[in-house]
């Protein structure tokens, strides 16, 4: 690769312009008007960008706000809410649920940083906490149904309850899955859109088999 | 072309990570500018002042020019990583460049040995094909463990799925490509990675069938046709780039056992190691191998007891 030997920033290429984001651009007087403002605004702040996140997510439409001005605590809220809910599913009780916590963090967030350098390695033109931000919210499904599951399962273990969880958490898979295919797939080269979902599908196939196979101690 | 989408990486790069870089350089800039402005005032200046006042004022200069060059130091340290992590992805780039129709066909060849051994077969040197099989048979291995509906230990068995999967396709193309080398044979590590993911294929589709349908005589048929098949695939592509017989016996011999004990080692142990944890929570009544779905409530209340009876014994 020739043109990889000298890659360097020339002066003229307008980087700053495509890097910085609209929207987190911080004039001086906006930051000492943020700085003096009550806590309970910059958190509702917060959660206000996080709840209309998780709206876009459960009715997915190609809109770019999801993308535009990413964030992690959906995703880390979620992550956590799910982990706690899967643990104490192990049959063994000295086991603590431990493993079982860290399993569910470790698997979910290295899955999407390999989905991502996948799309990445592609050709995508997302960037890598772009599609970590997709990835991680349209868990949101997922999360719904691990508690359907757990309301199930109060009510009894038996096959219609197994019935009844397959295809809750059948639907809010093939949910996750349609909601991220509609923001990731779009960066793709139009070709290569199956190359990419193919990932995203075995990813939340193995969150549906973890919460479908939960049963609690 | 490469290099052009290296610099369309840089352009997209997030902006908490090498923000500061152009800062940076635009700071480094502007003082370097200033300095030599400054230089220029200076020299101008001091033939007609006095040289220990040009002294201070050289002084600090220098300063300046010592704290600028420091923060450009910092910025092109964190330049210099932000871009070899992107030199790394660049250069995995190449072997991800597939068409869907491309895979689809790769997989079907995988399944078919070829005839023409007398010149070198062409290997496709590609990693995705090969990685999303990794991960179908990590995915094909975990619902094997919940159709057979023994879900002891889940994060162990996770564990052991992916290290089983990954090791398998890592070591054993590490270590026949090793042997490549010694017996002469014409073929890289990419390819070889290539080569032994898509052999994976025949693997899934195996486990696939034999984890729903649970017949001993019906695996040993897949195990034999599939797997024989994929293993016959790689083998006469492997003998197409060898010379010389006992090479080729060496190659061959040691990729065909690997790849078709490998199956079997999936097939078996998975279903041995979770009923030997069985056995020996619930002792010996549980007859070995038994292939029916068990009940999850009487397995969970044995489980119950048998540890209530071994935290009274030690207490």
């Amino acid at each position: 690769f020739p043109g990889l030997a000298d890659v360097s920033i020339s002066q003229d290429i307008p980087v700053e312009g495509e890097i910085t984001v609209p929207v987190g651009s911080h004039s001086p007087d906006e930051d000492c008007s943020t700085l003096d403002e009550p806590v309970k605004d910059t958190i509702m702040r917060d959660l206000k960008a996080v709840g209309k996140k998780f709206v876009h997510v459960m009715y997915p439409r190609k809109s770019s706000a999801l993308l535009r001005d990413w964030d992690l605590w959906g995703p880390l809220v979620l992550c956590v809410s799910l982990a706690l809910m899967l643990q104490g599913g192990s049959a063994d009780s000295k086991d603590d649920g431990g493993p079982q916590f860290a399993e569910v963090f470790v698997i979910i967030w290295f899955g999407a940083v390999v989905i991502t350098l996948n799309s990445k390695l592609l050709g995508g033109t997302i960037s890598f906490f772009q599609s970590l931000c997709v990835l991680g919210y349209c868990v949101l499904p997922l999360t719904v149904a691990m508690l359907v599951c757990r309301l199930v399962l109060l009510a009894g273990a038996g096959t219609v309850s197994f019935i009844i969880r397959l295809i809750v958490v059948g639907a809010m898979f093939g949910w996750s899955t349609l909601a991220s295919t509609a923001f990731l797939a779009d960066s793709q080269p139009p070709n290569r859109k199956a190359l990419v979902v193919y990932p995203i599908f075995l990813f939340y196939f193995v969150i549906s088999w973890m919460i479908l196979t939960f049963t609690p101690q | 072309q490469g290099g052009g989408s290296a610099v369309i990486d840089m352009e997209n790069m997030d902006d908490t990570s090498g923000s500061s870089f152009e800062d940076m350089g635009e700071m480094h800039q502007r003082m370097k500018e200033e300095e030599e402005e400054e230089a220029e005032g200076e020299a101008g200046a001091g033939e007609e002042e006095d040289g220990e006042f040009l002294g201070m004022k050289g002084l600090r200069g220098q300063l300046g020019r010592q704290v600028a060059d420091q923060m450009w130091q910092v910025g092109k340290r964190q330049a210099s990583r932000a871009f070899s992590l992107y030199a790394n992805i660049d250069i995995l780039r190449p072997y991800f460049d597939v068409e869907p129709v491309q895979v689809r066909a790769r997989l079907l060849e995988s399944m078919i040995p070829v005839k023409m051994i007398n010149f070198p077969q062409k290997i496709a040197g590609e990693l995705y094909g090969p990685l999303m099989l990794v991960f179908t048979l990590v995915a094909i291995l975990l619902h094997g463990m919940k159709t057979s509906d023994t879900i002891i230990r889940e994060g162990t068995l996770m564990g052991t799925a992916i290290g089983t999967c990954f090791g398998y396709w890592l070591g054993v193309s590490s270590f026949m490509y090793f042997l490549a080398y010694l017996c002469n044979a014409q073929i890289t590590m990419v390819q070889m990675l290539s080569l032994l993911g898509y052999g994976l294929f025949g693997h899934c589709i195996t486990l696939f069938v034999t984890y729903n349908i649970h017949f001993h005589s019906l695996f040993y048929i897949f195990w034999l046709v599939v797997g024989g098949l994929s293993t016959l695939r790689m083998v006469a592509v492997l003998v197409s780039r060898t010379v010389g017989h006992t090479q080729r016996l060496i190659l061959c011999g040691t990729l065909a056992a690997l790849h078709m004990l490998f199956l079997l080692y999936l097939h078996f142990a998975y279903h041995k190691v979770v009923e030997g944890i069985l056995d020996t929570l619930e002792g010996p009544n549980m007859p070995p191998f038994q292939r029916v779905a068990r009940d999850i409530p009487v397995v969970s209340n044995a489980v119950l007891n048998t540890t209530a009876k071994a935290i009274a014994l030690t207490l």
